[in-house]
């Protein structure tokens, strides 16, 4: 499998605080790759940095072969990846199915066009009995749904998922997972994911990279870093049963 | 045809055989009325739409009435000129003012701060122009008050109040076009969340610049309008930053970001405000700033009962939409 996002020696201080120190790793066409590890581990850094909220200090990002280190979110998404949030932003005024129209802009060359692609991706994501309702009146699992359809109407090759499982009932992660394990199959879309859940990291993730206090520690298929000596102390405990 | 466009339809009829019935007093509030209609428009498609909040907007006002009045006053040239030129300098300096703040990330109080410096510091400039009257105000020939002379925008009242309400009309059917489009969705995503529509690609730079810009255009116009219906122009009045929050207050109270707020809004603060001002009046009581008092209560039992305004509450008592 061919490369599709490559991270290079990437580095990201705020303050002098080191936030991801000297990270490498990558995420070939149509795979699905898990970031994982304990909080405050720069995780959701490397998603930003990825994603154009900031420059990194030192280091480089490929993406299609192209270097995108220098670009901005906006141009990062048109470059073919789309994110979520951890802390899920949506239009809280709108209705939920505009939202997911103001992602299918990006590739539609109207706006008739986009409310069609976007009541179908609403449809897929099982949110269509809501498609009217506003997105204020969402519940959290809803609104986590809506992250991923948004991010979704944009066409990307690579999707970032940051957290979207937390807070769902097991069956809902399921189910959610299963939805990614579809999408990734029937389209090819690449997926990497930052996870607390591991249910969910274990029934998705082919490699895992395990990251602690900004340093890639472990890396390896889930089976492989469950065991991991370096991974069990510092993040998922001695006696992890998973 | 729909409820709501049954309801425009009516509406729009009264007001255009309004003219026939009212004696000028009535015109010369139904003017007003249109006037803040309008101009709450432009300012709406900046806050309403997309979420930046302008306290300036008498700068755009100003300059567009002092372009037209000055190129009138001194070259004999009619409103026809005086508009391109007033859009034209009202778009440079919005352009000027949006780059500044948003190329290098001032948002919220501080961007509202920065449009009343712009529109103070305009002020005090031009109570230095003498080529434009200073402080003692420019004052252009009232002649003929009877006609319709359109291209020169000099005629009766009644032609005042149709070239308003023409131009109310057609920024009411720009504003809806701009909001079905992919602008008003982009907009609206900014308003709501800049680092979610930032993500989702859209250049926020770039379309809050348009907003700016569209904002502007639309308010020189009205300026215009003011210069040639008032026909005098004080820096101290037209810039002043109570005559943006009297623009503001309109869509505030009728609802912000919605198409008939603006409109809704300037009906009920201007009948409201002189309706209490003329009884007062009559009464044999005159207190000056008594508008004003009055501005603040609306607002407040706005905000306090109506926190959306009065459209949206309005609308679902109607059975319409937005």
């Amino acid at each position: 499998m061919s490369v599709l996002l490559e991270v290079r020696g990437m580095s990201k201080s705020f303050r002098g605080l080191r936030a991801v120190t000297d990270a490498s790793f990558d995420v070939p066409h149509g795979a699905i790759r898990a970031l994982i590890g304990p909080n405050g581990a720069g995780k959701t850094t490397c998603f930003n940095v990825i994603a154009g909220v900031y420059r990194p200090d030192n280091g480089i990002i490929l993406f299609d072969n192209h270097p995108i280190q220098n670009l901005r979110p906006d141009q990062v998404c048109s470059a073919g990846i789309g994110r979520t949030f951890q802390l899920v932003k949506p239009f809280a005024a709108l209705s939920v199915v505009d939202n997911v129209v103001v992602g299918a802009l990006q590739r539609a060359s109207n706006v008739s066009a986009a409310k069609k692609q976007a009541a179908e991706i609403v449809e897929r994501m099982g949110l269509g009995p809501k498609k009217d309702q506003l997105a204020s009146s969402l519940t959290l699992p809803d609104r986590k749904k809506l992250e991923v359809a948004r991010a979704l109407a944009t066409r990307p090759k690579l999707l970032l998922l940051d957290e979207v499982m937390a807070g769902l009932r097991p069956t809902e992660c399921d189910q959610m997972v299963e939805f990614f394990r579809e999408i990734n199959r029937a389209d090819g879309l690449a997926i990497l994911l930052i996870e607390h859940v591991m249910r969910a990291v274990m029934a998705l993730a082919q490699h895992v990279i395990v990251l602690n206090h900004g340093e890639v520690i472990a890396r390896g298929t889930p089976a492989e870093v469950v065991r991991d000596a370096a991974v069990l102390q510092c993040y998922l405990g001695e006696e992890a049963e998973v | 045809m729909n409820r709501a466009h049954g309801l425009l339809a009516l509406l729009v009829a009264c007001l255009a055989a309004l003219p026939l019935v009212a004696n000028s007093y009535v015109l010369s509030v139904a003017t007003l009325i249109l006037f803040f209609a309008y101009a709450g428009q432009a300012w709406n498609v900046m806050m309403g739409f997309a979420g930046q909040l302008s306290l300036g907007h008498s700068l755009y006002v100003g300059v567009g009435a002092y372009a037209a009045a000055g190129l009138y006053f001194h070259f004999g040239l009619g409103a026809w000129a005086g508009i391109w030129l007033a859009i034209a300098l009202c778009v440079l300096l919005g352009a000027a003012i949006g780059f500044l703040a948003f190329r290098f990330g001032i948002s919220g109080v501080y961007f509202a701060l920065l449009t009343i410096a712009f529109a103070e510091f305009t002020r005090i400039g031009f109570d230095h122009i003498q080529w434009l009257g200073g402080p003692g105000g420019l004052f252009i020939k009232v002649e003929h008050r009877v006609g319709w002379d359109l291209v020169n925008l000099r005629g009766a009242p009644a032609m005042f109040y149709y070239v308003m309400l023409a131009l109310s009309a057609a920024a009411f059917a720009l504003c809806a076009g701009l909001l079905r489009s992919r602008a008003g969705y982009y907009w609206q995503a900014i308003r709501e969340d800049e680092e979610a529509a930032q993500a989702l690609g859209i250049n926020t730079f770039r379309w809050k610049m348009l907003a700016v810009v569209i904002s502007a255009a639309m308010t020189a116009v009205a300026g215009v309008f003011f210069a040639f219906y008032y026909n005098n122009l004080f820096p101290e009045q037209i810039f002043h930053i109570s005559r943006s929050i009297e623009i503001i207050l309109g869509p505030i109270i009728g609802g912000l970001g919605t198409l008939f707020g603006p409109i809704l809004g300037a009906a009920v603060l201007t009948v409201l405000a002189d309706g209490i001002t003329e009884l007062l009046a009559a009464l044999g009581w005159e207190f000056p700033g008594v508008k004003q008092v009055f501005y603040g209560i609306v607002l407040l039992a706005v905000i306090m009962f109506l926190p959306h305004g009065i459209w949206p509450a309005l609308a679902r008592k109607l059975g319409v939409g937005k």
